[in-house]
């Protein structure tokens, strides 16, 4: 049995024997959503048909205008666009312009209870960029600045694909091809639809309560907020650098401050984020510190968005695929990453191989297996990051080993490379994790543990701020 | 300052021709020239400018630099990991396409060039 999304949307008719379902001159493609993967999808579609002289149509449907600042044009995400993707970007040919990217990030730094240390690149070169999914937060001021999502846009578009404004409410299979509906009554058919419209929209949540057969991704609530500090503050505060808290606040993974222009995001990670923790985030000496003058101001643009922590399954059918964060995502990390790799996975199949459940099966869940096994793996990453955020103990050895590190002109910077691929997602899971099995890992950190919590060496760790430069502090 | 990767002042050299290298590079503004050094003297081979890459052959083969690359205003280069690219490549071969397209382009070109340099002779 063709494992699919068919009591969804019904069954399509098996194709005649010796006739493929394959897309032909003249095919119709249905893109729903306008995100990373929506526009990602179809460009990367409408390039590779190109390739092979194969004359399709695509249709991306997203009403949101992403020109307009604040929630109106905005899709809710901390804004960060990877190492790993920024390189593959470069190779396709798609340099971020710098009317996109806010500001070039090249180092992140570390900030615990216990001290700080700021991890560099090799290069000294900025390979992280930090963007705005809209145009910006609401209130902020027209500048020349573009959205990130509105960038993927205009390429779909300057590739040929059709931008139609309508919120699509339901698709359904109707005989050989899918029909998708519209809030405003229209309809059209098609011989593929894409669903990219994320996990926070009704189009999901209608797809999961019409049939039994398809659970939508798992999900738990973010907190994502900016603040208006001004070009120059940031600049002296807060530098090309990302700063990451390691604290011990339950239930939270991840937190960063991310600069960006004028302004700095606040992206808080963990499970089902609320206002205790915030405060709770808030209170934390270590955070106030970043501020100017010690205090937080208020923020000018907030959303507790959710993010898909578990797969959506099934993620194809016939003629139907989900991607981006409608399918599979990483887990907490690049999940702009996630999306260019499973929209160029789908367009693949789509245009080399055909848009049945059986191609999308052989040929693009693989790529979801891959990123669901990854995300296994990140899940016990994390499960180790919460113990050592749990630990001060733990917390000055790998302090110290970074620190040290950071120290040397030289030599290998394994804590320094394990932290980066974290924090940045540069790496896989799997990849961070193997490193740490390394015995010259294991040695060196507990070397370190132990130095690091020495009577005489228990002091703060890391970066003093004031003077720039990385030791130990007394 | 928003942009990405290294920024460089004009008539900076990136790398040597003879030089090792384990990456290769995209232009993201600005311009470069590609100079072979042969017996004391330069040759230009190329210019490039946005979007560009060089550097591609450390990429494939262990081989040393084949020409020098200085810049020839200010620019701003993208490093690329031969790593990350192999990961890349590894996981969608398509990845490799531009670079492939444009290395036939540049064969093409110096087919070109030593077609008109043997008609000289």
């Amino acid at each position: 049995m063709v494992e699919g999304l068919e009591l969804l949307t019904g069954k399509a008719p098996k194709p005649h024997k010796g006739e493929a379902m394959a897309l032909e001159d003249g095919s119709r493609i249905a893109v729903i959503g306008a995100g990373p993967a929506g526009s990602m999808f179809s460009h990367f579609f409408l390039s590779m048909a190109e390739t092979v002289g194969l004359s399709v149509n695509v249709d991306i449907f997203e009403p949101r205008r992403f020109c307009h600042r604040g929630p109106a044009g905005c899709n809710h995400c901390g804004g960060i666009v990877s190492e790993s993707l920024v390189q593959r970007l470069a190779t396709e040919g798609l340099s971020l312009p710098d009317c996109v990217v806010q500001r070039g990030i090249e180092s992140y730094t570390l900030h615990t209870d216990v001290g700080d240390v700021e991890i560099a690149t090799p290069l000294q070169e900025k390979r992280i960029a930090a963007i705005y999914r809209g145009n910006g937060p609401r209130s902020s001021e027209p500048v020349d600045t573009q959205s990130f999502d509105g960038y993927l846009l205009d390429l779909a578009r300057n590739r040929g694909a059709r931008v139609i404004p309508r919120l699509v409410t339901d698709v359904r299979r109707n005989e050989d091809l899918m029909t998708v509906h519209c809030a405003d009554q229209f309809s059209d058919s098609y011989e593929l639809v894409v669903v990219a419209t994320g996990i926070n929209s009704r189009l999901m949540e209608m797809l999961e309560n019409e049939t039994a057969e398809f659970a939508r991704p798992a999900r738990t609530k973010t907190f994502i907020c900016e603040f208006h500090l001004g070009r120059d503050v940031i600049r002296e505060t807060f530098g090309p650098s990302m700063h990451v808290f390691l604290l011990d606040i339950p239930r939270l993974e991840f937190a960063a401050l991310i600069p960006k222009g004028d302004y700095v995001t606040l992206c808080l990670l963990g499970d089902d984020i609320d206002e205790n923790l915030i405060d709770t985030f808030f209170s934390s000496p270590e955070v106030r510190d970043r501020f100017p003058g010690g205090v937080i101001p208020g923020h000018v643009c907030h959303c507790y968005p959710r993010i898909n922590i578990r797969a959506a399954t099934p993620v194809y059918g016939d003629r139907l695929v989900l991607i981006g964060d409608s399918g599979t995502t990483r887990l907490f990390k690049d999940g702009i990453g996630a999306a260019y790799r499973t929209s160029k996975a789908a367009a693949k199949t789509a245009v080399f191989h055909g848009v049945s459940a059986e191609d999308f099966k052989n040929y693009y869940a693989p790529l979801c297996r891959r990123i669901d096994n990854d995300n296994r793996v990140g899940k016990l990453v994390f499960t180790f990051a919460s113990l050592v955020q749990k630990s001060r103990f733990a917390r000055r050895g790998i302090l110290n080993m970074a620190a040290n590190e950071q120290q040397q002109v030289d030599g290998p910077r394994r804590m320094s490379g394990v932290l980066w691929d974290l924090f940045s997602g540069s790496a896989s899971y799997t990849d961070v994790f193997l490193r740490t099995l390394h015995p010259a890992y294991v040695g060196t950190l507990l070397w370190n543990l132990v130095a690091a919590n020495l009577p005489r060496g228990a002091g703060r760790i890391g970066r003093d701020a004031e003077r720039g430069d990385d030791h130990v502090r007394h | 300052m928003a942009g990405l990767g290294k920024e460089y002042k004009a008539g900076e050299v990136i790398f040597r021709q003879g030089d090792t290298g384990n990456c290769m590079f995209v232009i993201q503004n600005g311009e470069v020239e590609a100079i072979a050094e042969s017996d004391g003297r330069e040759f230009r081979l190329r210019r490039m400018g946005p979007n560009d890459f060089f550097g591609e052959m450390a990429l494939f083969e262990e081989e040393t630099r084949t020409a020098t690359i200085r810049t020839t205003k200010p620019t701003r280069i993208l490093s690329i990991d031969k790593k990350n690219f192999l990961g890349g490549i590894h996981e969608d071969p398509s990845l490799a396409f531009r670079i492939v397209q444009t290395m036939s382009h540049r064969i093409r070109d110096l087919t070109d060039r030593l077609a008109r340099y043997e008609q000289q002779q």
